[in-house]
């Protein structure tokens, strides 16, 4: 059952991607157009040809600026009705068999481990491929797959416009597969094969709409920073290979407790060994969750598709850092430092992105900022030793973000692809579900008592505060603070949106409710919101923990955190609510009933304003610190080292010589005999000098 | 021993002029002749040596022959004397000095060489069978492939003269006896008919 | 004074010196070449006939003899080449044979 799920996926992206591969060719050829006299009777597919120089996608583009009405320049790609159904199906299916999965394993005690196939075997590097399926498996597998089959579903309707759907439910599908590959692996190589491929897969989805040069430049980011993180990662992994002589995770958390208190030497430095291990594996889990200095790269992935969005960067990829993290408990849990790194971490994306977020006006940038800010709460969890609390806000918070992507994608669509708020107002009256579903989701996210995300963030809150030092308390109070900043920015959104007057006439009128492939998703989504919370809180959070996640996520011994959490002061327990009230008001107050004063507030403090605008001015920060010395670097390396040195002294250099050499030569061959002679006569008049003086050698 | 050594200085002495001549004379004619006068003492020398047989040879054949056709030729090909060009003064240093050089070497070697024991005579050893008896002993006996070899090369070598001057001018008639041999009725008769009162025409 | 083997083969190098110098150091006739040639070939013949002498060994002059042959049917053969060239071309200065020039 197991590789049921996991190949399902993979099967559905095979066959889409057969299917566009051979559509794809049928469409445009290549060498050899069709004769140019057929042109009545033709299937729809050779009208392509005509017209396959324009793209379908400036068109795209120009409309969003223009607001005209665009027409359909391209037909649908063949076989994309197939595509839906089978890549749908397929999750479908496979969900089915992960909430049964979930049941059995963590509820049934049913363990298991599959072994697939052998991978590496040289010297003391074994690796394979196997499925490695407990508690923390089982509650990744639920996310996974049912956000996806949901996001599948929602893609039928929202991308229905698209010439090229079957692309794009390969690339989805595909996507699914490597995140399950990710979370079903026994060993560090596999998990980083499930790493790699999500980040290929995520750049293939931002990038989807590739004739848009934003789109282009957006997936390269994306990747590249990615690699940054990985870059660690692969680090990480090296590290724990020459520590322990193995990479799957049964050796080396057997041999973890071991390590502690050995050290690594390194070019003269003594390093703690675990805490090395553990920084440089969080360094990756930083850049594929879009933390604190690696975030770049998140808000400009939203020039992909909004289901990519919802997909990748809220419910899964982003957190399979967080997952790492989990997984890696044992060995986390052995090192206070990194777990302090990681609290201080997780604690600074929290608030830095909640400060950004503040002023942002694309509507997917907001809820990408959001993301990131409740990345850096589960990360807070983590630190602070609560695995099972960060992994249980992991599991609501793909519920409610999905929820709000979907939902902001339901928006973009009904106001004809224009994604500022500034733009929008009023909706309430024309799509009042998606109003409903977006309002259920903005009350999870903001910590609504009852609603998923209020068992989950207050759960963080308290274990942050039981736990003792210094960054501990600086993720008390960043957390807190941005508790109040999520729940002004999530009801600013609401606000402008779906509140006051319409500032966009034209497209108001014309907005629509979207059909109900979209609406499902949206409901069903909703419902989690609301149901996710309560009846798991025990599981996770409260006494079933124990035996829901037993031996999946250790904590160092002495670790009373989640005893201790139900101890705290009452200040700390209502802490966020009060926060989120807060937050609630003073949003209340700036757009509902003052709206001027937001306008005023960002004139009188314009460099404020400016800086949260320009994200803190990271992008710069970077552009100047690191783009341009590395273009820099490498246009010289390009120019000077290989195009002057390698190939001046290398082949170009050499070729040159030899014209030098042989235009010099052939002046020797003048033609006339006496030339000739005379070289005869100096080579024998050399020859006997030599035999003279050296002497013939017998 | 006096006029021996009065002969080979003399002889010595006239053909390195001559040879000297040959290099550096204007008319190729003249050259032809001082080559001929430096063979003429070469040949003394080889009768001071006591190999007449040879200094008699190289008159006939050198002289006799090669000379005579270097002189035919030079006077085949009417060398125009205005067109002779002088220019080898551009060379003559570097020239010079590898040739001394070499000289130099030569001379070195002829000095330093110490001249065994059993080299002492200045003459030949055995005065009682004269040169060509001498030659002829060993010449047709031990080296006669040599010899047979040597009459090849010439056979070849006048093949290869004509091969390469013969010409034959149109306007010359000549005899293809071939053709002559093979003549049949039909190249030698030809029958026509002729009607009377009227000739050939 | 004794006249010795050393002085005839002195004779004989500087006769082959001459006769070097004089296959590169005119440019006016390709017959000066074959007549320095020749020289080249009489001063190896001297120094045979020499050796012959002063060692009593009747094989120099034997090779001097052999080498008087080669000597002949090769400068008939350089002159019935220097001949057909001279019908071809027209001239016999050493200069304007460069036909083969790089």
């Amino acid at each position: 059952m197991y590789e049921a799920i996991v190949a399902l996926p993979l099967i559905g992206s095979i066959i889409a991607g057969i299917i566009t591969l051979v559509g794809a060719r049928n469409r445009f050829p290549g060498a050899n157009p069709p004769p140019p006299h057929d042109d009545h009777a033709a299937p729809p597919v050779r009208e392509a040809h005509a017209r396959a120089a324009p793209s379908p996608y400036t068109a795209h583009a120009v409309a969003h600026e223009s607001h005209e009405d665009e027409e359909q320049h391209e037909p649908a790609a063949a076989g994309s009705r197939a595509v839906e159904l089978i890549t749908t199906t397929l999750l479908v299916i496979s969900c089915v068999l992960s909430w049964y999965a979930f049941y059995d394993v963590g509820l049934a005690d049913h363990e298991a481990r599959v072994p697939l196939f052998s991978f590496i075997s040289f010297g003391d590097l074994h690796s394979e491929w196997s499925l490695r399926i407990d508690s923390l498996t089982a509650v990744m597998l639920v996310v996974v797959t049912t956000v996806s089959s949901l996001v599948h579903l929602y893609s039928i309707g929202y991308m229905a416009d698209d010439p090229y759907r079957p692309r794009f439910f390969c690339y989805l599908s595909f996507f699914t597969f490597a995140m399950l590959m990710l979370v079903t692996s026994d060993n560090l190589v596999q998990l980083f094969f499930g790493w790699e491929g999500v980040g290929l897969a995520s750049y293939l989805l931002i990038g989807f709409w590739f004739h848009k040069p934003e789109a282009n430049a957006a997936a390269i980011k994306a990747f590249v920073v990615n690699r940054v993180g990985d870059f660690g990662f692969s680090l990480g992994i090296f590290a724990v290979f020459a520590l322990t002589r193995a990479v799957d995770f049964d050796t080396v958390f057997a041999q973890a407790p071991d390590l502690v208190g050995k050290s690594y030497h390194f070019l003269s430095f003594d390093v703690g060994a675990l805490t090395l291990i553990c920084l440089l594996l969080f360094m990756g889990a930083m850049g594929k969750s879009a933390q604190f200095l690696l975030h770049t790269w998140l808000p400009d992935a939203m020039e992909g598709p909004t289901p990519v969005s919802a997909l990748i960067h809220a419910a899964t990829m982003v957190t399979a850092g967080v997952f790492m993290v989990a997984r890696l408990s044992p060995l986390f849990s052995l090192s206070p430092t990194a777990q302090s790194f990681v609290i201080v971490i997780g604690a600074t994306t929290a608030i830095f992105a909640a400060t950004v977020a503040l002023v942002q006006n694309d509507i997917k940038r907001i809820v990408a900022y959001s993301t990131c800010s409740q990345l850096g709460y589960m990360f807070v969890a983590m630190g602070a030793g609560a695995y099972s609390v960060g992994m249980f806000h992991l599991f609501t918070h793909a519920f409610f973000k999905a929820l709000l992507f979907l939902g902001s994608g339901s928006v973009i669509l009904a106001m004809h692809h224009e994604q500022d708020i500034r733009h929008m107002g009023g909706l309430w009256r024309k799509i009042p579900f998606t109003y409903a579903t977006m309002l259920i989701g903005t009350l999870a996210l903001t910590g609504f008592p009852l609603t998923a995300g209020y068992f989950s963030k207050d759960a963080i809150i308290e274990a942050d505060d039981v736990v003792s030092g210094a960054a501990a308390s600086y993720g008390l109070v960043m957390t807190l603070a941005a508790a109040a900043l999520t729940s002004f920015y999530s009801w600013r959104l609401i606000f402008k949106t779906f509140h006051g007057e319409p500032h966009d006439i034209h497209h108001y009128e014309a907005a629509h409710e979207s059909p109900l492939v979209m609406l499902i998703p949206l409901g069903v989504l909703a419902i989690g919101c609301l149901a996710a919370g309560w009846p798991f809180l025990s599981l996770f959070v409260g006494h079933g923990e124990a035996e829901f996640f037993r031996e999946s996520l250790k904590v160092a011994p002495g670790n009373t955190v989640l005893e201790a959490m139900h101890e705290v002061p009452l200040a700390i327990s209502l802490g966020p609510t009060v926060m989120m009230i807060l937050g609630f008001l003073v949003a209340w107050q700036f757009y509902i009933r003052r709206p001027d004063i937001p306008e005023q507030l960002a004139r009188d403090q314009a460099p404020l304003y400016q800086f949260l605008l320009h994200k803190w001015y990271f992008d710069e920060i970077y552009d100047f610190l690191l783009v341009r010395p590395t273009i820099w670097l490498g246009r010289l390396l390009w120019k000077g080292g290989d195009g002057f040195i390698i190939d001046g002294f290398g082949p170009d250099g050499v070729s040159a010589r030899v014209l030098d050499v042989t235009r010099n030569v052939v002046r020797l061959q003048t033609g006339y005999l006496y030339h000739y002679a005379f070289a005869m006569l100096i080579g024998i008049a050399a020859l006997i000098t030599y035999f003279m003086f050296v002497g013939a050698h017998g | 021993m006096i006029i021996q050594a009065i002969f080979f200085y003399l002889f010595a002495g006239i053909c390195v002029a001559s040879a000297l001549m040959v290099v550096t004379s204007r008319n190729p004619v003249h050259s032809v002749l001082f080559l001929i006068l430096a063979f003429v003492n070469a040949a003394g020398l080889f009768v001071l040596l006591g190999a007449e047989f040879l200094a008699m040879i190289l008159i006939v054949v050198y002289v006799g022959a090669v000379a005579v056709l270097f002189l035919f030729v030079v006077m085949m090909l009417d060398v125009d004397f205005a067109e002779l060009r002088e220019g080898f003064l551009s060379y003559l240093p570097i020239g010079a000095l590898v040739g001394a050089v070499l000289l130099a070497e030569l001379l070195v070697v002829v000095g330093g060489w110490a001249i065994g024991p059993q080299v002492a005579k200045a003459a030949a050893a055995t005065p009682d069978i004269s040169n060509t008896q001498a030659l002829g002993l060993v010449l047709y006996t031990r080296y006669v492939y040599y010899f047979e070899a040597s009459g090849i090369i010439l056979l070849v070598a006048m093949i290869g003269a004509i091969v390469l001057t013969l010409q034959h001018k149109p306007q010359v008639k000549r005899q293809n006896i071939a053709a002559q041999v093979a003549r049949g009725r039909a190249t030698a008769i030809e029958i026509v008919n002729v009607k009377p009162g009227q000739g050939l025409s | 004074m004794t006249v010795g083997l050393g002085h005839y083969l002195s004779v004989a190098a500087i006769l082959f010196t001459l006769g070097i110098f004089g296959i590169f150091l005119n440019r006016k006739n390709v017959i000066v070449i074959l007549m320095s040639i020749e020289l080249i070939l009489l001063a190896v013949n001297i120094n045979l006939v020499a050796f012959s002498t002063f060692m009593g060994d009747i094989v120099g002059q034997v090779y001097a003899l052999i080498v008087l042959t080669v000597a002949a049917a090769e400068a008939a053969i350089g002159l019935a080449i220097l001949v057909a060239y001279f019908r071809n071309r027209g001239s016999i200065a050493v200069e304007d044979i460069d036909l083969l020039k790089g």
